[in-house]
C-alpha cells in the first residue's frame, strides 16, 4: 500500500511543484509527524493520525490534485475525464460563497448553482437583517433607559421609532451585502448558474427545468435549511409567523408569543421587547436557553428576561397555534411536555416560531446516488465526505454548511467549505469544531467556544483529567464601567494540568467580539501559560479576557512557542 | 496588571458537581464588585434559626423606615453564600443600602422580587444550609406565598389563572408586564378588569386597579436597575404632562412636611453682616470646609447659649430640651432631599465635612440649617421639619450700601438670615435674641475656629 502511495506521490509531486511544496510530510505515514501543512483551525493530532493512512490510501489513488492538470494526469486505472468545472457548488449561501472564493484561490473553475437568491438565509433572511434589527433595538433600549443615560448626565427627549423605517434599514442592507457577494463572485470569475440544481448521478448536476447538464469533478452540496415548524402549527405570515417573516417587521405586536428560547427566539425577544412588545416564551425544556452554558443563562436570564417584560412557560409544548382571525386572538394551546396533559391557552396578539432550522434537501436528487438523509440531514463525515446509504463514502460528493447538520452557523458552513477545498486541492483537512466560536447578538451579548461546564465536566471524568473554572467580572474592567455596562462575566473552563482550553463563556458588552481572543487559542493549540503574556491595550474590554487567563492555576510551565519547527 | 478584585479560581472536585445550578459548586468565596466609593455595608439582617432554614429579613435601615423595596438581588437562587457577602440591595426612605448576610448558606428562594416592596422585618429571602433544604425551603416560600406574591423564579411558572370573573366564564388574559405590575402592587390580577384587546388585563388596567396614575409611555418601569444607585430621578425631560410616581424618598418629604402643617410657626429675619466670615471662609476653604459648614458651627455656638432654641416640643405639651446640639443641614441629592446631622456642631468642624451617612445621623438632628445661598437666593422661608424646635434659612451674601448714623454710606456685604421656630415653645423674643447672638458670632468669627 504503502509503495503505490509515494509512487503515485512523485508522479503528481513531479509535475506539479508549484501548489505542492510542503507536501514531503506526507511521505511519512507516522501519526507522530507534525502536521506542518496543515494550517487551519486546529487539526487534532489524534485525529490526524488515526485518519492520515486511511484517508491517503482511498483517496490519492483516484484523485488528481491540480485543477491544471485534471484532464492529463491518469492514476490508477480510471479514464481521463474531462469536467465542465473543476468544482460546483450547489447552493450560493455562506457555505457556498465561502468555498468558492477559496476554490478561485486555488486555481479551481468553479461554478456554483442557485434557485433562489445569492447569500442564502444569512443575508436574506437571517444573520444580516436580524443584526440591523439588533443594532436598532440595542439603540433604543438605551435612549429609552432614563436611568441608565442620567448615570452619564445624559437626558432624551421622547425616543420613538418609525417601523418602517426600522425595516427598511434591515432589508437595504440585506439588499447590499447580497450585491457585494455576487458581484465579489463575478469579479472573481465564478459562474453563476440560476436554477435548482438536482444531482443526477455521480460528478452530474441539472441545473433548472430545463435539461441543462453540468458536470463538475467534485461537488459541494451547500442548500442549507430553513425554519423548521412543528406540526398543529398553522403559519400565515401576519400572526403566526417564522424568523423569515419577522426580519421583514411588517408589524410589531403589542404582545407576541414567542416558541423556543434558543438564540433565535432569544435575539428576536430583545428586539420586541425593545420596540414595545411584551414577550411570553413557550420552552419544551425545563430550563430557558438550554444551549447555553448553565451558569451563563442563569445570569443572561436575570438581565435580558427578568427585568423585561417577558414571562414564560417552560416544560411545555405548543401542540395547536391558530392564527388571528375573525375577531380572536392568535390561540396557542399548550400541553406539559413530559405528561402530555393539557395545560393552558395563551391568547396573544402574534406567535413567531423558533424552534430551529431544518435541511433544505429535498429534490435534490440524493436517491440518484444512493444516499439517505437523516431527519433530512446528509450524512457526512468530519471530512464533510458524503456518506451512501451503505456506510460508504461517495466520492467527489461533499456537503457543508446547515444541510450536514454539524454545526448550524453561517462561519461554520464556510469554515466547512474552505475545509473541503483543501481537500480537493491536495491538503487532508479535518476541521475542529470546537474551535468555532459562537454568539448571541441580544444586549448584553453573549459568546461562547468549546465546551460548555458540565461537558467539560462529563469529558473530564470519562478521560481522566481535572477539570477547572475561573471566572472574571465584567465589574473589574474600566472599559466596562466607563460606559457603565459592568454587567457582564467571562469564565473559562481549561485542564489545570496541561493549561488547555476546554471552554470560554463571554457574556457582556461586545461579547461577540471579545471571544476570538479564546477561537483564536483553541485553533492554535494555544495554551493558558503562553496566552497570559500577551499583552492587552488599556483601557479595553479585552482586558477581561486578559485577567481571566491570568486568573487560571496551571501546573504546567510555559511551553516552546507553536510556531517553531518541528524536525521531521 | 492583577486587579485586586478578582475572585480566586476554583477548583472543584468532581462530586460537587449537582446539575441544581453550576454556581452551587462553588465553594470559594465571590467578591461581589462595584468600583464605585466603598458604599456602607448596613444592615443586619436578623436571622432567625428556624430547622436550618433561615429567612432573610427587610432590614429597618432607619428609624423612620418602615417598609422598603429591593432594588437588585445580587445573588441568585441558588448561589452559596458565604459570611459578610452582600445579597440584597434594599432602597430605604433615605439611601440604598448593601444587605450582607451573615451566616454561610445557600440562597434557597427569594421571596420580594426585585422592584418588590416590603414591610420591615417581613422574610424577604429563604437561607438553606444544604442544597437538601433548598427543595424544603422552595416548597415553604410557594405556600407563604399568597396569589399576589412572587414565586421564586426559574421554576416553572404557569400564568396566575384565577377563578372566573363575574359575567364570561373565561380565563382571566393578563401581558406579561401586567402581571409584573400586579406582583409588584400586590394586585389581585384575576380580579382586575381587563379593557385590553380581547379583555385582556393590561397594565394601565392593573395600575388603576391599584390606584397609581398610569406612568408616561416613555417611562418604562424596568422593575431593577442593574447596578444599585441613588433613587431614580423623577423630573421627567419632556416638556409636556407625564405623572411620575414618588420614589421612598419623595413620599418621605412629602410626610414630612404635611406633618409640619399641624405645628404653629412663626418666622423672624435678621440681617447679617459677612465681611469676617467670607475672610474666614477664604482662609478654611483649602481645608476642605463648606460655607456651610461654618454657618453650622456658628449656629451650634449660638444654640450653647440658647437652649430653648435647639429643644422640640414634645407631644405638644412638654419641653424636651437636648443635650447635644446636633445641627442638620438640609442637602439637596438627584431626586430628594436629606438632612444629614452634624452631630455635637458646636464641637468639631471637622465633622462639616461631608461623609457617607449612618442612618442614625439622620434622626438626631435638633435643629436644621438651609442654605440656598448659593444658588443667589436672598432670602427664603424655610418649612420645620416635624421633631424639631426651628430652622434656620440662609441667602446668599450680597454687598449691600449701608448707612450709619452719623449719615456715611459703605457697602457690606450682608446676608438675610430668616429662622422659623416652633411657637409652642420658642417665643419671639428668645429667638430674636437667639439671632442676635448668631450674628455677632458670624460678624467676629474668630471665635469659629475654637
Amino acid at each position: 500500500m504503502h509503495s503505490s502511495l509515494s509512487l503515485s506521490f512523485s508522479a503528481t509531486s513531479s509535475s506539479s511543484a508549484t501548489v505542492f511544496r510542503s507536501r514531503h510530510s506526507f511521505h511519512a505515514p507516522a501519526p507522530a509527524a507534525a502536521p506542518l501543512n496543515l494550517r487551519f483551525c486546529g487539526l487534532r493530532r489524534e485525529a490526524f493520525g488515526s485518519c492520515l493512512a486511511a484517508s491517503l490510501s482511498r483517496h490519492l489513488p483516484r484523485r488528481p490534485h491540480t485543477a491544471a492538470v485534471s484532464a492529463a494526469l491518469s492514476d490508477n486505472g480510471s479514464p481521463p475525464k474531462s469536467f465542465d468545472y473543476d468544482l460546483l457548488i450547489i447552493g450560493a449561501g455562506v457555505g457556498g460563497h465561502g468555498a468558492a472564493l477559496h476554490a478561485v484561490e486555488k486555481g479551481l473553475k468553479t461554478a456554483i448553482v442557485e434557485g433562489d437568491v445569492v447569500g442564502g438565509t444569512c443575508v436574506n433572511r437571517g444573520c444580516v437583517p436580524s443584526k440591523a434589527l439588533l443594532a436598532v433595538s440595542g439603540r433604543m433600549r438605551e435612549l429609552k433607559s432614563d436611568h441608565h443615560l442620567k448615570s452619564f448626565g445624559l437626558q432624551v427627549s421622547a425616543a420613538g421609532y418609525d417601523r418602517q423605517g426600522v425595516a427598511d434599514h434591515a432589508n437595504n442592507l440585506a439588499s447590499k451585502i447580497r450585491n457585494n457577494l455576487t458581484n465579489s463572485m463575478k469579479a472573481l470569475g465564478v459562474d453563476i448558474l440560476t436554477g435548482f440544481g438536482t444531482i443526477l448521478g455521480p460528478q452530474k448536476v441539472k441545473v433548472g427545468s430545463s435539461n441543462k447538464i453540468v458536470t463538475a469533478k467534485d461537488i459541494i452540496i451547500a442548500t442549507g435549511s430553513v425554519p423548521f415548524v412543528p406540526k398543529g402549527i398553522e403559519i400565515d405570515g401576519k400572526t403566526v409567523i417564522t424568523s423569515d417573516h419577522a426580519l421583514k417587521l411588517e408589524t410589531v405586536p403589542d404582545w407576541i408569543a414567542i416558541v423556543g428560547s434558543g438564540y433565535i427566539g432569544l435575539e428576536f425577544s430583545d428586539v420586541y421587547t425593545a420596540l414595545g412588545s411584551e414577550v411570553t416564551f413557550v420552552e419544551a425544556l425545563d430550563q430557558l436557553m438550554p444551549g447555553f452554558d448553565p451558569e451563563i443563562s442563569k445570569l443572561a436570564q436575570r438581565v435580558l428576561i427578568n427585568p423585561r417584560n417577558i414571562d414564560y412557560h417552560t416544560g411545555v409544548f405548543a401542540t395547536k397555534i391558530m392564527p388571528a382571525r375573525d375577531g380572536k386572538p392568535v390561540l396557542i394551546e399548550l400541553i406539559d411536555a413530559k405528561t402530555k396533559e393539557p395545560k393552558d391557552t395563551l391568547e396573544v396578539d402574534a406567535a413567531l416560531i423558533a424552534t430551529g432550522r431544518a435541511p433544505f434537501t429535498q429534490g435534490l436528487g440524493l436517491e440518484n446516488i444512493d444516499v439517505v438523509t437523516q431527519r433530512g440531514f446528509v450524512p457526512v463525515d468530519e471530512r464533510m465526505r458524503v456518506i451512501d446509504a451503505n456506510g460508504k463514502l461517495v466520492p467527489h460528493l461533499y456537503c457543508i454548511g446547515d444541510a450536514n447538520g454539524k454545526m448550524m452557523l453561517a462561519h461554520a458552513a464556510s469554515a466547512q467549505g474552505i475545509s473541503v477545498v483543501e481537500q480537493v486541492t491536495g491538503r487532508d483537512h479535518v476541521l475542529n469544531h470546537l474551535s468555532i466560536p459562537a454568539a448571541c447578538f441580544t444586549h448584553p451579548e453573549i459568546s461562547m467556544v468549546g465546551l460548555t461546564e458540565p461537558q467539560a465536566r462529563e469529558k473530564g471524568e470519562k478521560e481522566g483529567f481535572e477539570v477547572s473554572v475561573a471566572k472574571t467580572s465584567f465589574k473589574a474592567n474600566t472599559k466596562a464601567l466607563a460606559e457603565n455596562e459592568g454587567e457582564g462575566l467571562a469564565k473559562l473552563i481549561y485542564r489545570p494540568d496541561n493549561g488547555e482550553i476546554l471552554g470560554v463563556h463571554i457574556f457582556g458588552l461586545h461579547a461577540a467580539d471579545l471571544i476570538h481572543e479564546a477561537s483564536n487559542a483553541v485553533a492554535l493549540g494555544t495554551r493558558i501559560q503562553d496566552i497570559k503574556f500577551a499583552v492587552h491595550a488599556h483601557p479595553t474590554l479585552s482586558e477581561v479576557l486578559d485577567e481571566l487567563f491570568k486568573s487560571a492555576k496551571v501546573k504546567a510551565q510555559k511551553s516552546t512557542p507553536v510556531s517553531e519547527p518541528v524536525a521531521v | 496588571m492583577a486587579s485586586p478584585f478578582l475572585p480566586a479560581t476554583i477548583t472543584v472536585r468532581p462530586t460537587n458537581s449537582i446539575t441544581l445550578s453550576s454556581a452551587a459548586t462553588l465553594t470559594g468565596r465571590r467578591l461581589h464588585l462595584t468600583a464605585a466609593p466603598p458604599r456602607h455595608r448596613r444592615g443586619r439582617p436578623s436571622l432567625s434559626v428556624k430547622s436550618k432554614i433561615r429567612e432573610i429579613f427587610m432590614p429597618a435601615l432607619s428609624s423612620t423606615m418602615t417598609e422598603g423595596k429591593i432594588v437588585s438581588w445580587v445573588k441568585s437562587e441558588g448561589d452559596v453564600l458565604s459570611k459578610g457577602d452582600s445579597v440584597v440591595v434594599v432602597e430605604s426612605d433615605k439611601a440604598d443600602m448593601d444587605v450582607e448576610t451573615f451566616y454561610d448558606g445557600i440562597l434557597a428562594a427569594i421571596v420580594v422580587a426585585e422592584g418588590q416592596t416590603a414591610p420591615v422585618g417581613a422574610p424577604i429571602g429563604l437561607l438553606a444550609d444544604t442544597q437538601a433544604e433548598v427543595a424544603e425551603a422552595r416548597a415553604k416560600a410557594a405556600a407563604a406565598a399568597n396569589s399576589p406574591a412572587s414565586d421564586p423564579a426559574p421554576a416553572t411558572s404557569p400564568p396566575p389563572v384565577s377563578d372566573d370573573p363575574p359575567a364570561p366564564p373565561r380565563k382571566v388574559v393578563a401581558t406579561p408586564f401586567a402581571k409584573k405590575l400586579a406582583k409588584q402592587h400586590k394586585v389581585d390580577v384575576g380580579s382586575v378588569v381587563g379593557t385590553g384587546p380581547h379583555g385582556r388585563v393590561t397594565p394601565a388596567d392593573v395600575e388603576k386597579a391599584a390606584g397609581i396614575s398610569p406612568l408616561a409611555p416613555t417611562k418604562t418601569a424596568s422593575a431593577s436597575p442593574a447596578s444599585p444607585s441613588s433613587p431614580v430621578a423623577a423630573s421627567p425631560p419632556v416638556p409636556g404632562s407625564s405623572d411620575v410616581t414618588f420614589t421612598t424618598m419623595q413620599s418621605a418629604v412629602a410626610k414630612n412636611m404635611m406633618e409640619s402643617l399641624s405645628v404653629p410657626t412663626f418666622r423672624v429675619g435678621y440681617p447679617v453682616t459677612t465681611d469676617a466670615l467670607d475672610a474666614l471662609y477664604e482662609r478654611v476653604k483649602p481645608k476642605g470646609v463648606t460655607m456651610t459648614a461654618i454657618l453650622a458651627k456658628a449656629a451650634a455656638m449660638a444654640l450653647v447659649q440658647h437652649p430653648v432654641v435647639n429643644a422640640s416640643c414634645k407631644d405638644g405639651k412638654n419641653f424636651a430640651y437636648n443635650s447635644n446640639i446636633n445641627v442638620a443641614v438640609a442637602v439637596a441629592i438627584n431626586g430628594g432631599l436629606i438632612t444629614p446631622v452634624l452631630q455635637d456642631a458646636d464641637k468639631a468642624l471637622e465633622k462639616a465635612r461631608a461623609k457617607q451617612l449612618q442612618p442614625h445621623e439622620y434622626n438626631s438632628g435638633t435643629f436644621t440649617l438651609s442654605n440656598l445661598g448659593m444658588f443667589g437666593v436672598d432670602r427664603f422661608d424655610a418649612i420645620l421639619p416635624p421633631g424639631q424646635g426651628a430652622i434656620m434659612a440662609v441667602g446668599a451674601s450680597k454687598p449691600t450700601v449701608l448707612a450709619d448714623k452719623d449719615g456715611f454710606f459703605s457697602v457690606k456685604n450682608k446676608m438675610l438670615v430668616n429662622v422659623t421656630a416652633d411657637h409652642r415653645i420658642i417665643y419671639g423674643a428668645d429667638l430674636a435674641a437667639f439671632l442676635q447672638t448668631f450674628s455677632k458670632i458670624v460678624e467676629n468669627p474668630e471665635s469659629l475656629t475654637l
